[in-house]
């Protein structure tokens, strides 16, 4: 008797344990509620982490921001967030998109519309360009962190005056390679969104389509066969270089300021300024910038906006407060910090013109706390780019007509401007309905 | 030939009339199914559902993006996927990859496994040493392969002018090599398994014969490492097929059938199209087996008749 109640105390005593260990982590869970946490999905970015620190500071505890980093390739952080959206995730809160994707995830339901007093302080004093990349079907879906546009940098020991075209870029390139100097010119032309972004400048530029303005059907007019026909001469008059088909934004910095480079131009991002400047300092001391090149003489470049938006998950439990914290990221403070500090183009127009430091309480400073003019010179370049610019075709399957043009694109060197053009036609028609398949 | 002496006996077996079983008997073997079942129920959802629902999808025009446009399409997807010329171009490629790559390490593997089987100073640590490629997750190998090969900062780039990630020939053989060089020593270590099968004795009279060293590599013990050279070519053939990880990091942008039904299926969210393309590897892969078993006779591991009761 005495030895089975032991053993039937014994066996409650595990069971307890056993249940206490497994109410454990709700038990945490639980304490943890008290204070709301805002889940941040976005890329890698070197300041965005005292963004935060600062965006939580001022929610004062009504809730902090926890930075998760996505992979840092777009391919990679889009893929982790549909695979997580399709399976109702209710872990994610705040979504950072590149601007291409918010058409896919509205239409998809993913993402919560703005409205309101929300809106209103998403859509103040945006650019008209890269607030369009932030809609959908004429709603606003996300609120614009920062917006992107290339640019061409090049080195005034090599070409004191830039190229205005590409044409004139090549030619100038040529010269320099008789003449032994370097002459490369370095672009993101890998089998990636990096090739598209290139050519739908080059054709917007040349004043073609090619799809059309609604995203539905297929253009692909003379200005886009032109495009394919300067690719093609770029690729295949040998002032590329070597990993001219592997290269990403990465590698084409990186050959621009490497020890003995033989790069003249480089068409980029202007992160790129930051990462010389810190890198290459020899090189950095010669580095200019202007537009991108045009195609048509006399007529400016219609530069891809690229960059990024925060939305808010369809499936977030706390979307008031995501509203306020993506809106806190990207207010016009942050955003010209990270342009101070990282050059990444702010999208609210009066920032350009913000004549104060970081700091406004202490003076500026070069070094310490310098103000947008000192350490952001290309802004003025940034800003009539972004003025001239053009979005890519904003459409729900932008993924697939992405992955089909880089896959038809790629090599540049094979391309024959009017049967690619066909294939092109034929294949993206395809892909707009999400029919055939992905390469 | 040991197959056509033993094939026989189950047949016979068969046609015997059935012979009454007894009470308790009947009781143990219903015992027995019964405490199979659990076991059985969770191998077909964990295995066969996933195949039968993918089947299922594969049926469907079903994009997560546009949820609302689902319907059943029956064969549709078949016909886009093999009628689409990248489908095509990635299933050559597969195949030619696990052609070339699997005869060179048949080869290879061979001489490794000639080599090992022979050595007698320090055994264990050669065995060791030349299984340490197929020790390293691919996935990590592939990143080292890339870094040794990339254009302009790898340290054995300036070895082929062509580039050899970025030219399309010299990228293929930069895959195939990553591939041999990881699986050879499986090769190798099933080969040697299959040597040890072969008496010393044979070996022996077929010299006092005259056998020269090629005559008693060809005509003894190959002959008697057949089953453990299909086994060994088998698992590396449906393992070559599946390739995706060296080809992925190696040379972004080139597809075998994997990664295609990846980037549909992950990348474009189109769960028909990329369902229809898994239950195509689904069926090579039954092909390429069955070829294997039935026509070069290839045992099954479990599949001898000693084994069963």
């Amino acid at each position: 008797m005495r030895s089975a109640s032991r053993t039937a105390r014994g066996r409650r005593l595990v069971a307890a344990l056993g249940a206490a260990i497994i109410a454990m982590p709700l038990v945490a869970a639980c304490g943890s509620d008290s204070g709301i946490t805002i889940n941040v999905y976005y890329s890698p970015e070197q300041v965005f982490d005292k963004v935060v620190a600062k965006c939580n500071q001022q929610a004062n505890g009504r809730y902090t921001i926890a930075y998760n980093k996505l992979p840092r390739e777009g391919d990679g952080q889009r893929e982790q967030m549909v695979r997580r959206l399709a399976a109702n995730d209710s872990e994610m809160d705040v979504l950072g998109l590149d601007v291409v994707w918010v058409a896919e995830f509205a239409e998809a339901g993913w993402i919560l519309e703005w409205t309101g007093q929300h809106k209103a302080e998403a859509e103040r004093d945006v650019f008209p360009g890269p607030l369009s990349t932030a809609q959908w079907n004429g709603k606003l879906y996300s609120a614009t962190k920062n917006t992107n546009v290339q640019l061409l940098w090049y080195d005034d020991r090599l070409t004191p005056s830039p190229p205005k075209t590409f044409d004139e870029m090549i030619s100038t390139a040529e010269q320099l390679k008789k003449d032994g100097k370097p002459h490369q010119i370095l672009l993101t032309a890998a089998q990636y969104e990096g090739l598209v972004v290139n050519y739908n400048t080059i054709v917007n530029s040349a004043g073609g389509h090619i799809l059309s303005d609604d995203g539905k059907s297929v253009v692909m007019d003379e200005g886009a066969v032109k495009g394919l026909e300067i690719l093609k001469r770029l690729a295949s008059v040998g002032v590329t270089s070597s990993d001219l088909t592997s290269a990403k934004e990465q590698q084409v910095q990186l050959g621009f300021q490497q020890a003995n480079s033989k790069a003249a131009f480089q068409l980029n991002w202007p992160f790129v300024y930051a990462s010389i400047k810190s890198d290459a300092p020899d090189r950095f001391q010669h580095l200019r910038w202007t537009q991108y090149p045009g195609v048509i003489p006399g007529q400016p470049s219609k530069p891809t906006i690229g960059g990024f938006n925060l939305a808010v998950s369809a499936y977030s439990r706390h979307p008031q407060e995501s509203f306020e914290a993506a809106l806190c990221l990207r207010n016009a403070d942050n955003q010209k910090f990270q342009a101070i500090n990282e050059s990444l183009p702010p999208t609210i127009q009066s920032v350009y013109d913000d004549p104060t430091p970081v700091d406004k309480d202490k003076p500026a400073d070069e070094k310490t706390n310098p103000t947008m003019v000192m350490a952001y010179p290309m802004k003025d370049a940034v800003f009539e780019s972004l003025k001239a610019s053009e979005s890519r075709p904003l459409t729900p399957a932008y993924q697939n007509a992405s992955t089909v043009i880089s896959a038809i694109l790629s090599p540049p060197g094979d391309i024959d401007p009017p049967a690619t053009a066909a294939r092109l036609k034929r294949e993206l028609q395809d892909a707009l309905q999400s029919k055939g398949i992905l390469p | 030939m040991t197959h056509a002496a033993v094939k026989p006996a189950p047949a016979d077996a068969a046609k015997k009339p059935k012979q009454e079983l007894s009470e308790g008997k009947r009781a143990e073997r219903k015992l027995g199914l019964l405490l199979c079942a659990p076991a059985a129920i969770v191998m077909i959802a964990v295995t066969g559902w996933p195949v039968i629902y993918s089947i299922w999808l594969s049926m469907q025009r079903y994009d997560l993006r546009f949820p609302n446009q689902s319907e059943f399409v029956f064969l549709d997807n078949y016909a886009t996927v093999l009628g689409s010329g990248y489908w095509w171009d990635a299933f050559g490629l597969t195949m030619l990859i696990t052609v070339v790559s699997v005869i060179l390490e048949l080869v290879l593997g061979m001489c490794l496994a000639l080599i090992m089987h022979r050595t007698i100073v320090g055994r264990g640590i050669v065995r060791t040493v030349s299984l340490i490629p197929y020790g390293i997750v691919t996935v990590v190998a592939a990143f080292s392969w890339r870094y040794a090969w990339d254009d302009k900062t790898g340290y054995l780039s300036d070895l082929v002018s062509a580039g050899a990630l970025t030219d399309k020939t010299a990228a293929f053989f930069t895959v195939v090599l990553a591939e041999v060089w990881k699986t050879t020593p499986f090769m190798a270590l099933l080969l040697m398994a299959g040597l040890a099968l072969v008496p010393d004795d044979l070996l022996k009279a077929a010299s006092m014969d005259g056998a020269g060293p090629w005559q008693r590599f060809t005509k003894v013990m190959v002959p008697v490492m057949k089953p453990a050279i299909l086994v060994a070519l088998l698992f590396r053939t449906l393992d070559a097929f599946r390739i995706f990880d060296n080809l992925f990091v190696l040379t972004p942008g080139t597809s075998s059938v994997s990664i295609q039904t990846y980037n549909n299926l992950i990348k474009g969210l189109n769960l028909g199209i990329g369902s229809t393309m898994s239950v195509l590897i689904f069926i090579t892969v039954a092909i390429i087996a069955f070829i294997f078993i039935k026509v070069f006779g290839t045992a099954a591991p479990g599949s001898d008749p000693g084994g069963k009761r």
